[in-house]
């Protein structure tokens, strides 16, 4: 991600007071951002499309559309009654004549290059068709809003869990890079292999203890049967169900991050502008803030962004172990119906979610890398 | 070099405790491809009644019973055939009439009931069915008839706890299995102690033919079997351990290498060439990043194929161009600006040889450590696609094992073992070989060794 942002900036810029740096960092960064999101969109455009080639290498997403049409016209022909008066024979040849036509007018007879295109196209505006046997919360059996009306319950999850890991990994890995070799320090180098198992291999452990065998925590879910009235309490309830999830994320993830970060923190601290700000006499908090942690952060941003689409990964498992109603559960469910549209819908969705972290992520990159600085010149 | 590092690595005591696990783990996999076959293996996974019929139903492993107070009964089988509590009498009585009566005797000193009871009769006969009497004798002398029974196509097998009318007879309370009230000091009670000692249970068959025959099979299923227990389809799980070894350890393996030898071979192409091949290996990276792995292998699982070395290849292909790249691609860079790769070029050394022989050699000491570290991801990999259903269908592994008790409700039953065992050796291996990989991480890389 270093090679993306826009050079150093020459020094005049840079040491501008904040009245004169700010337009220009702020027009580097809208530059910035607006390159990437073009570039990300290419990327989803590929991945969207790569998404359509393997589903439809079996023809799944032919059959999607088929039989979506096939069903249409069955049900506009059932309500006409001259129609029903007909014998079976002569009914089946109707619909065929208009699926063909209707197919035709699709482009669906078209050679599979050209096909994928079209789907292609509707895919990227989210009409991912409609489902074989699920139905959304709503009621409706549009594959988009099935997906998408599950997804603010996986972010609630994921982003408190990505949250509460960041602050506490962040946390710990400075208390340890000020206090290495203690006891503690040994302790997560120690346990950091324990970092190789995913967090819903923890989510069964934590299962077991807590809500098995001490029966201090739910079992899963997102609320209790019945769902408190009030926003408050239902807001408690929702914490109360998240516990042991964020639980098993964080520890999936904590040991190895630690270990890694104050590693890195270590080895920031030996350089030798740090020793001159020691000699000077700078506050060791300050040290800390603006000599260690500003020139690590976009490091320990790239890594906590792989991470974090680690998670995202697992997340079919990770809702279903935990009874979360969110898109994972969704993907869940539709390879246990082997329902085609859903899964890939699902797959486009997820390309769209990878997408939008990696972007959200590199602008945060962009925010704190001090090449690229948003208040304008030095602080004194 | 190599043997400078092993001694550098054996000072670290994690280092020798996941090489203790790899090895552990390595001589279980040859144990179990010796002793069970791979054909074995798969009979016995999917067999059917003859491999599994005579086992119990989730039944806890039998060391269990070395740590519980209350003693759970193992499973007890005997044939007509059998010398030992097996009394037979077979007599004429009239021209068309002739007995078989068997009389089988087993001591049953548990402290808990049984699964099931269930006796199978087999008949070889012309014509007429023979007729069959059950008796159950307790070890205080109470008899209770169980069934009568004609052995109608030439077999017939009854289950104690099937019998409804059995518990109804025993004037036992809804819902209680009939097998309790046969062992049951006293079948009402609130808590039922089953009572110790010999029972007893005759058989008074009838034939009416002479050259017919009569065999029967007794099996007084336990609640332990084995040293790993039973699952809900009376498979003994300790297949499935064994068996998921090899299959975990080959997968993680043939996973890590083959996308760390090729993500080493397209870093070193890149930076050798250079230029637009360079530039594509980029775009392609990024566009890598975008494709969520585990969504696509289920669409490859639900729509093409589940088998296991087809998500291999696909796995292998969507992890090369990852963060691997990125680092392996910094470091060519490197090397590839040292005066003896110019030299290489003086003498008019080809690409391939330049790459072969001078950049990817330099490359491998930092390889090893994210190779091996790489080897417990895969493992969990495979394990996670189990778990949702999309694991090979035909080799039993230990995502298997945890998809099945998931799906069967393990946790809410209580049947902890079910879980805690395929998770315990999945555990062991990931920490076994994560241990071994941040050793070797501190030994090839002296950046890092002081700390």
């Amino acid at each position: 991600m270093a090679e993306q942002v826009g050079g150093p900036a020459p020094q005049g810029e840079q040491r501008g007071t904040g009245a004169r740096g700010a337009p220009s960092t702020w027009k580097r960064l809208l530059r910035y951002t607006l390159t990437r999101l073009v570039a990300l969109f290419i990327t989803v455009v590929i991945g969207v499309y790569l998404t359509i080639l393997i589903a439809n290498m079996g023809g799944y997403v032919d059959e999607i559309r088929r039989s979506q049409i096939r069903e249409q016209i069955a049900i506009k022909f059932q309500n006409d009654p001259a129609f029903r008066a007909l014998p079976p024979e002569e009914r089946q040849k109707r619909i065929d004549a208009e699926v063909a036509v209707e197919e035709r007018r699709l482009g669906l007879d078209q050679p599979f290059l050209v096909r994928s295109f079209n789907y292609l196209k509707h895919a990227l505006t989210l009409d991912l068709g409609r489902s074989e046997n699920m139905t959304s919360d709503s009621g409706s059996r549009q594959v988009r809003l099935i997906i998408l009306e599950r997804l603010p319950a996986t972010l609630v999850l994921f982003g408190t869990s990505q949250v509460v890991l960041f602050a506490i990994a962040l946390f710990i890995a400075l208390y340890l890079s000020r206090h290495y070799g203690s006891w503690l320090d040994r302790v997560f180098v120690a346990l950091s292999p324990l970092s190789s198992a995913p967090g819903w291999f923890y989510g069964i452990f934590l299962i077991l203890i807590f809500a098995a065998w001490l029966k201090w925590l739910p079992f899963g879910g997102m609320v209790s049967v019945p769902p408190p009235e009030s926003p408050v309490r239902y807001a408690l309830d929702v914490a109360y169900h998240m516990i042991l999830p964020v639980m098993a994320l964080t520890l999936s993830s904590i040991f190895i991050s630690v270990y890694g970060w104050r590693t890195f923190f270590l080895i920031f601290s030996s350089e030798d502008y740090v020793e001159m700000a020691r000699a000077k006499g700078v506050h060791p908090r300050a040290i800390e803030r603006r000599y260690i942690l500003r020139p690590t952060l976009p490091t320990i941003i790239t890594s906590f962004a792989l991470g974090v689409i680690g998670v995202w990964m697992g997340a079919p498992i990770f809702e279903t172990i935990f009874n979360w109603p969110g898109l994972g559960r969704v993907l869940f469910h539709a390879v246990q119906l082997f329902d085609t549209p859903v899964i890939v819908g699902s797959n486009v969705i997820f390309a769209y979610l990878l997408a939008l972290t990696v972007f959200l992520l590199d602008i945060i990159y962009a925010i704190v890398d001090p090449r690229v600085t948003v208040g304008g010149g030095r602080q004194s | 070099m190599l043997r400078g590092a092993f001694k550098e690595l054996v000072r670290y005591p994690s280092a020798l405790a996941g090489l203790v696990v790899i090895i552990f783990l390595v001589a279980v996999s040859i144990y179990t491809v010796v002793t069970i076959p791979y054909e074995e293996a798969i009979r016995l996974w999917r067999g059917g009644e003859e491999i599994w019929g005579d086992v119990p139903k989730l039944a806890a492993p039998a060391w269990f019973n070395n740590f519980t107070a209350k003693k759970r009964p193992l499973t007890i089988k005997m044939t007509s055939d059998d010398e030992a509590g097996v009394e037979r009498k077979q007599a004429q009585v009239s021209d068309a009439l002739w007995t078989d009566d068997v009389v089988y005797s087993f001591d049953y000193p548990y402290d808990d009931f049984p699964q099931e009871i269930a006796i199978t009769l087999l008949a070889e006969v012309r014509e007429k069915a023979p007729y069959v009497s059950v008796v159950w004798v307790k070890p205080d002398g109470t008899e209770v008839r169980l069934a009568d029974m004609a052995v109608e196509g030439g077999k017939r097998v009854y289950r104690v706890s099937q019998d409804e009318k059995l518990g109804r007879k025993l004037k036992l309370p809804e819902n209680v299995n009939p097998v309790v009230g046969l062992f049951a000091e006293d079948p009402a009670a609130a808590e039922p102690v089953p009572m110790k000692g010999t029972y007893q249970v005759r058989l008074e068959g009838t034939l009416f033919e002479p050259e017919d025959t009569l065999q029967s099979k007794l099996v007084v299923y336990g609640t332990v079997y084995g040293w790993a227990g039973t699952d809900h389809l009376r498979r003994d799980l300790g297949i499935a351990l064994l068996w998921g070894t090899p299959v975990a350890l080959s997968f993680g393996l043939l996973a890590a290498m083959g996308t760390t030898v090729l993500t080493m071979l397209i870093a070193a192409i890149g930076v050798w060439y250079g230029g637009w091949v360079d530039a594509l290996i980029q775009r392609i990276t990024e566009v890598n990043l975008v494709l969520p792995v585990l969504p696509i292998l289920i669409m490859i699982g639900v729509f093409y194929t589940r088998s296991l070395w087809a998500m291999l290849g696909v796995i292998i292909l969507l992890s090369i161009f990852g963060a691997g790249i990125k680092t392996n691609r910094a470091i060519f860079l490197q090397v590839k600006a040292q005066p003896y790769i110019e030299a290489a070029k003086a003498y008019g050394a080809s690409d391939w040889r330049i790459i072969f022989f001078y950049m990817v050699p330099r490359i491998i000491p930092t390889i090893i450590p994210s190779l091996v570290t790489l080897i417990p991801s895969f493992v969990f990999l495979e394990a996670s696609l189990a778990v949702l259903g999309l694991g090979d269908p035909v080799l039993p592994t230990w995502g298997k094992v945890i998809d099945d008790a998931r799906a069967n409700g393990a946790l809410y039953q209580g049947l902890y073992y079910w879980v805690l065992e395929p998770s315990f050796l999945l555990m062991i291996t990931g920490i076994g070989f994560a241990m071994l990989g941040f050793s070797l991480d501190r030994v090839f890389n002296p950046r890092l060794r002081e700390l």
